[in-house]
């Protein structure tokens, strides 16, 4: 190995999360790092595409969500809670670590897949019940199950669990290879409930959002990464050691009734989202990024945007009601031959109960789009801060060390 | 002497392809092939240098209910001179040798306590890995569980001592079948 070849740590977060950042116009990086660590990386990696894993937060939050997403929903095997809990986050944040720098994870049996880690993050969240269980510190996230909205078609398959791991990745083959080695080491340990495969379209507009399955621009309302806003939204602060630094973070599997969608003009979808499909752009004028005028009347008086319309029902009525959406697109293709398809709607607040639920409630009790969507999965958890080198995420909460 | 048999199949598969002389590798006990003769290329250990100068990364111990498992890593010897690990010794089991995988002269990889130790040279790693040299746990004192830490010491010929700690992990590679001498029943060693 030469010299060329080994890049510290500190150098490769900071040049590879800038370089990442610069692939989203606008996007700015704020991923706060712990330095001084010299690891090595391994030849051929590319520095550009390796988030830093150790950090004041954890990974996979504050960075532009890259092409795909494996959310894996595991619930602890046994009764017990702690123990198990700390051995399993002993060893999946050890193959984090790993993985997520193109090095091979500890008795990975595939170790060359690892190599280039094309922006791979590993998260990892705690359902209610664990925080329930755990009690103390843990039970002082406040976090709780969302309560039933009027639209919900929940199916269980999709439901609550323990654990949460989600993998992101701009590369599908290294996506597959971090996914098999983190649920290898869980075997002993938990159960994967589900597995919630999405992806990204786009980047389709000059704020970097994609598209869904309907076609709409979706996801355009997001504070700035490294932003005081994002700070505000997402992280959790003024909190006890083990919990200020997280987040909270709920993904609702959106069932989108697309051979219905089909028969709705293009009129008729601009009116329903209150948005332009070909940019994103409020049907008020401007540019995606642009306010939405929910004041505006056309020549007949009738509002521009209309009140039931999706943005004028999903958009913040206070600025309590902010958070960051990091949606992945699904499809699941049905042994009958048809296709479900949706959104993975992820979004990230550092309170969902203040945050989400009142938007949520609105959009349940009265939303145009509800005609061609179905929430069928929900599930919430606490994302612990991020840990530093030697230990695990959710250490100080679990308490031992790894 | 206790001796550990693997088949002749993977030896085959092993001669096929060089892309398949990894699998082989990592999945079964005994690939001569796979030296850890400590000429292999290595990364720059990033772990705490004793005063011996010898350190140990990556190690990893195989998750096992009761009876053998074997502790894996590199050991990367920093000093200026050469050294030989002598013995290894763990609270976790009743009994640690240094094993080594080889051709007993008819195709059959034989897994045997290594005579004098693992040599390193100056400068050079030795790489303990499934199916190749490993420290051997004869027999564990209690179930090493997914996520445990177990604690390790390697004794040098210099009479140096180096501690390390190693995580448990689940792995069903290296499925060695345990044939004691003159005995027709082979046991298991899987992990859980």
């Amino acid at each position: 190995m030469t010299d060329t070849s080994r890049v510290g740590r500190r150098h490769f977060v900071q040049t590879g999360v800038a370089a990442l950042g610069g692939a989203v116009v606008g996007a700015g990086v704020g991923h706060q790092v712990w330095g001084a660590d010299t690891t090595a990386i391994r030849p051929g990696a590319d520095t550009s595409d390796i988030v830093a894993f150790y950090g004041i937060h954890q990974a996979g939050v504050e960075t532009p969500p890259p092409a795909y997403a494996a959310f894996v929903g595991l619930d602890l095997a046994g009764r017990m809670v702690r123990d198990p809990l700390r051995r399993l986050l002993t060893l999946l944040s050890d193959d984090a670590a790993r993985l997520t720098q193109g090095q091979a994870a500890l008795a990975d049996t595939e170790p060359e897949s690892a190599a280039l880690p094309q922006a791979l993050t590993v998260t990892f969240g705690l359902g209610p019940r664990v925080l329930r269980a755990l009690g103390g510190q843990a039970a002082d996230v406040g976090l709780r199950e969302l309560p039933a909205f009027s639209v919900d078609r929940l199916q269980d398959r999709w439901g609550q669990t323990d654990l949460l791991v989600q993998l992101r990745c701009a590369d599908p083959f290294v996506l597959a290879h971090a996914r098999r080695v983190i649920t290898k080491d869980t075997r002993s340990l938990a159960r994967v409930r589900w597995v919630q495969e999405g992806f990204r379209g786009g980047p389709v507009t000059p704020a970097g959002t994609g598209r869904n399955l309907m076609g709409q621009v979706d996801g355009t309302v997001n504070p700035g990464f490294g932003s005081a806003a994002f700070a505000r939204q997402v992280w959790i602060d003024d909190a006890p050691a083990g919990i200020e630094g997280g987040t909270c973070v709920v993904l609702r599997r959106i069932e989108m009734l697309l051979d219905r969608w089909d028969k709705v003009d293009r009129a008729g979808r601009e009116f329903t989202i209150g948005r332009r499909l070909a940019d994103g752009a409020p049907l008020t004028g401007g540019s995606e990024l642009d306010p939405v005028d929910l004041t505006a009347k056309d020549k007949y008086g009738f509002p521009v945007i209309d009140q039931a319309s999706h943005v004028a029902r999903a958009h913040h009525r206070t600025p309590a009601e902010k958070f960051l959406r990091a949606p992945y697109n699904y499809t699941l293709d049905r042994p009958d031959g048809t296709t479900e398809a949706g959104l993975l709607f992820a979004a990230y607040a550092a309170d969902l109960d203040r945050q989400f639920v009142p938007v949520q409630r609105r959009i349940a009790a009265e939303d145009r789009l509800n005609l061609w969507v179905v929430p069928i999965g929900s599930a919430v958890y606490f994302l612990p801060p991020g840990c530093r080198e030697g230990e695990f995420v959710g250490q100080s909460l679990l308490g031992g060390s790894r | 002497m206790h001796v550990f048999t693997r088949t002749r199949l993977a030896r085959r598969v092993g001669a096929l392809a060089a892309a398949l002389a990894l699998v082989v590798s990592v999945s079964a006990c005994g690939n001569t092939d796979s030296t850890g003769d400590g000429d292999k290329a290595t990364d720059t250990p990033s772990g705490s240098t004793t005063e011996s100068g010898v350190v140990v990364k990556d190690a990893w111990v195989k998750a096992v209910k009761s009876g053998m498992t074997g502790a894996f890593g590199e050991i990367t010897n920093n000093s200026d001179a050469d050294v030989t690990v002598v013995s290894a010794t763990s609270d976790a089991a009743k009994m640690v040798e240094l094993h080594e995988v080889v051709d007993d002269g008819s195709g059959t990889m034989v897994m045997q306590p290594k005579k004098g130790g693992f040599p390193i040279p100056a400068g050079e790693t030795y790489t303990l890995e499934p199916g190749a040299d490993h420290i051997m746990f004869m027999d564990v004192t209690k179930a090493l569980k997914p996520g445990d830490t177990v604690s390790l010491t390697l004794k040098l010929d210099n009479g140096d001592t180096v501690k390390f700690d190693a995580p448990v992990k689940p792995f069903t590679g290296a499925q060695e079948n345990y044939q004691p001498s003159g005995s027709m029943s082979p046991g298991d060693m899987s992990s859980e």
